[in-house]
């Protein structure tokens, strides 16, 4: 069976659940949790994209007898993703805290001060 | 010039590093740095935009395409791209001047000011990045920065509307890393010109049209058209008035509508479905923003239900150019729409900024945002009071402002290619802006039959000298813009950018040169 086609599948699941956790989910906490989780199955699926079969680590060196490699420019890119992730989520975690701090709650169904 | 494009994401990541340090030490520093620097990069946008030298590629680090495979990541400056570039700058020089008197009462100033260069940053990165998935990381920039400028404040409201903007926006942010995933997949490449090549020489698969709803849902959101425009009243009102000037002024053209142009016009081939739910989309959005404009009573969020509906126009000028497009109709009638639309979106960027300059002078005045408790300020805030009169009538399409002659264009191009019905309901959508607009002026500079601002204990007076300049400036380019009808003007400015949109086939040529 073809890792990158599971890769790619569970990474599917992993968003599938993720926006599930944000549609539904009423604690803020949770809403970013969920956030979490879709970042996870986004990063699995660009892995998946980038296998190739029978691909090793994409390093050159003396005496290599496997010519093929996987595809290394995904793997760049969910790096990069990742950086992004952490920023998106500090700043919800941080937006979060202070939302805790004025309203003393974190339930979104109480923190509705904007309307019309 | 070459080395001119990448300056324009340089120049403003470093104005923000070193504006958030030595802003420690001397706030004076931080406000006439990030200033002097727009001041700096708006002049250089101008200058370019005269020089007319286009398409300029630059690629980072210097690696040329091998094999006819692009390695390098490309940053192109093409006829759209100044032009946007244009905007940005300009307009973030005079929210960034404006803000050296109303951002004194907030703390933290050296880092408003770093996130607002880091903001521009981003958008100058989204507008002159060549490749995908570098233009998914300037459009993280430029939101992040903007979550964080709109949760500035940091009362309920501003931390509410932030953690919505910051829910939406992310969802879509994802989905358009998922859908350059897909890209990716399909085509192996990430350079826009090289991704158009490479799709022309394939069949038109449903995997396609799978990453295009993703991509027209994920930024029509950036650009609040109205099936995803619920975090935009309130993120747009609640930010501090520059920052909402450059919200809805800039932002939402620059990571929204310019990418829909630029994916759908240079990177996939024009196809009418596609065509006809980008027209569907801008008019839903012009009618229904307008009607929830009409009934708002804070200020600011009036403004902000109208900055959907005039983003309206702008997509469905583009709509209609993309319709007359993909039916082979005349290209002459496609030109004009796409002019109306492109030509809306620099109007718009300086009346919408500019009126939210001037509530946020009536704000900073009166601290008072309710039109039911404001009234007879033209008295003693002259200033304030005539430019948000000559940005009304800009915005509702009175004749000698720039706003008629771009919503005529696009009313002209509408009828031209025979959809009837679209310019009939962008004429009646121009009359209740305008009404909802004589409200504006009503409650708040003329009728005073509330109590006198004496008994209130507020004192009335004109705003100090760099939000009066900046207030003035764009009052004086509302009238200067409709120069742009003209032939002369015309040509230089506005054509070149229509003409990368309208010869969409021959974008990937002209950037990778074979």
């Amino acid at each position: 069976m073809d890792l990158g086609i599971v890769a790619v599948a569970v990474g599917f699941l992993l968003v599938l659940v993720g926006i599930w956790g944000i549609l539904t989910r009423k604690n803020i906490i949770k809403i970013v949790i969920g956030f979490s989780v879709f970042d996870t199955g986004l990063h699995m699926v660009m892995v998946g994209i980038g296998y190739v079969k029978g691909g090793t680590a994409p390093i050159l060196s003396k005496g290599l007898k496997n010519n093929i490699f996987v595809d290394p420019l995904p793997q760049a890119m969910v790096l990069t993703a990742i950086v992004i992730g952490l920023a998106t989520t500090a700043l919800l975690l941080a937006v979060a805290i202070r939302i805790y701090k004025k309203y003393g709650t974190f339930d979104i169904r109480e923190i509705k001060k904007l309307k019309g | 010039m070459e080395i001119f494009v990448p300056l324009y994401v340089a120049i403003p990541l470093g104005c923000a590093f070193i504006g958030s340090i030595i802003g420690i030490f001397s706030k004076a520093f931080s406000r006439l740095f990030t200033s002097l620097v727009l001041a700096f990069m708006a002049g250089l946008s101008v200058y370019l935009i005269l020089l007319q030298k286009f398409p300029i590629v630059y690629t980072v680090g210097g690696w040329k395409a091998f094999n006819r495979v692009p390695i390098g990541i490309y940053m192109v400056m093409d006829g759209l791209s100044v032009y946007l570039v244009t905007i940005v700058n300009v307009i973030g020089f005079l929210s960034a001047f404006y803000s050296i008197s109303y951002i004194k009462r907030f703390t933290g100033e050296n880092y408003y000011y770093s996130l607002f260069s880091l903001m521009i940053a981003g958008m100058n990165g989204v507008i002159l990045s060549g490749d995908l998935f570098n233009l998914y990381v300037f459009l993280e920039i430029a939101a992040i920065s903007s979550y964080a400028l709109v949760a500035f404040g940091i009362e309920k409201e501003q931390l509410e509307a932030s953690f919505k903007y910051q829910v939406l926006g992310g969802i879509s942010s994802l989905f358009i890393l998922l859908s350059i995933g897909l890209i990716y997949w399909y085509t192996s490449t990430l350079n826009i010109a090289d991704i158009s090549r490479v799709l022309s020489h394939k069949s038109f698969p449903k995997t396609i049209v799978f990453v295009e709803i993703i991509l027209l849902s994920a930024f029509g959101l950036k650009a609040a058209m109205i099936p995803f425009h619920a975090w935009l009243p309130d993120a747009h009102s609640s930010a501090p008035s520059p920052i909402s000037s450059m919200l809805s002024g800039v932002l939402i053209k620059a990571i929204g509508a310019y990418v829909i142009m630029r994916l759908f016009f240079n990177l996939f081939a024009i196809s009418y479905s596609i065509a006809y739910v980008i027209t569907v989309i801008g008019t839903i959005s012009m009618v229904v923003g307008v009607l929830l404009a009409i009934g708002q009573w804070d200020i600011k969020r009036l403004l902000a239900y109208h900055s959907i509906s005039q983003m309206g126009y702008v997509i469905l000028g583009i709509g209609i150019g993309m319709l007359v497009i993909s039916k082979n109709g005349n290209m002459d009638i496609a030109s004009l729409a796409i002019a109306g639309g492109l030509f809306h979106l620099f109007n718009h960027a300086v009346f919408k900024g500019l009126l939210f300059l001037n509530a946020g002078a009536v704000e900073y005045v009166t601290g008072i945002r309710d039109m039911k408790r404001l009234g007879g300020l033209a008295g003693g805030m002259p200033i304030t009071a005539s430019t948000s009169m000559s940005a009304s009538m800009s915005i509702s399409g009175i004749p000698p402002f720039n706003g008629f002659f771009s919503k005529l264009i696009i009313i002209i191009a509408s009828a031209k290619a025979g959809y009837y019905v679209l310019s009939i309901l962008a004429v009646f959508v121009s009359m209740i802006t305008l009404a909802s607009f004589l409200k504006v002026q009503r409650f708040t500079f003329f009728n005073n039959s509330g109590e006198k601002w004496s008994e209130r204990g507020i004192t009335i007076k004109e705003v100090p000298f760099p939000m009066c300049f900046s207030m003035i400036f764009l009052a004086v380019l509302c009238i200067v813009l409709s120069l742009m009808v003209f032939p002369s003007v015309r040509d230089v400015v506005l054509m070149p950018a229509v003409n990368v949109l309208l010869k969409s086939s021959v974008y990937s040529t002209n950037i990778l040169g074979y």
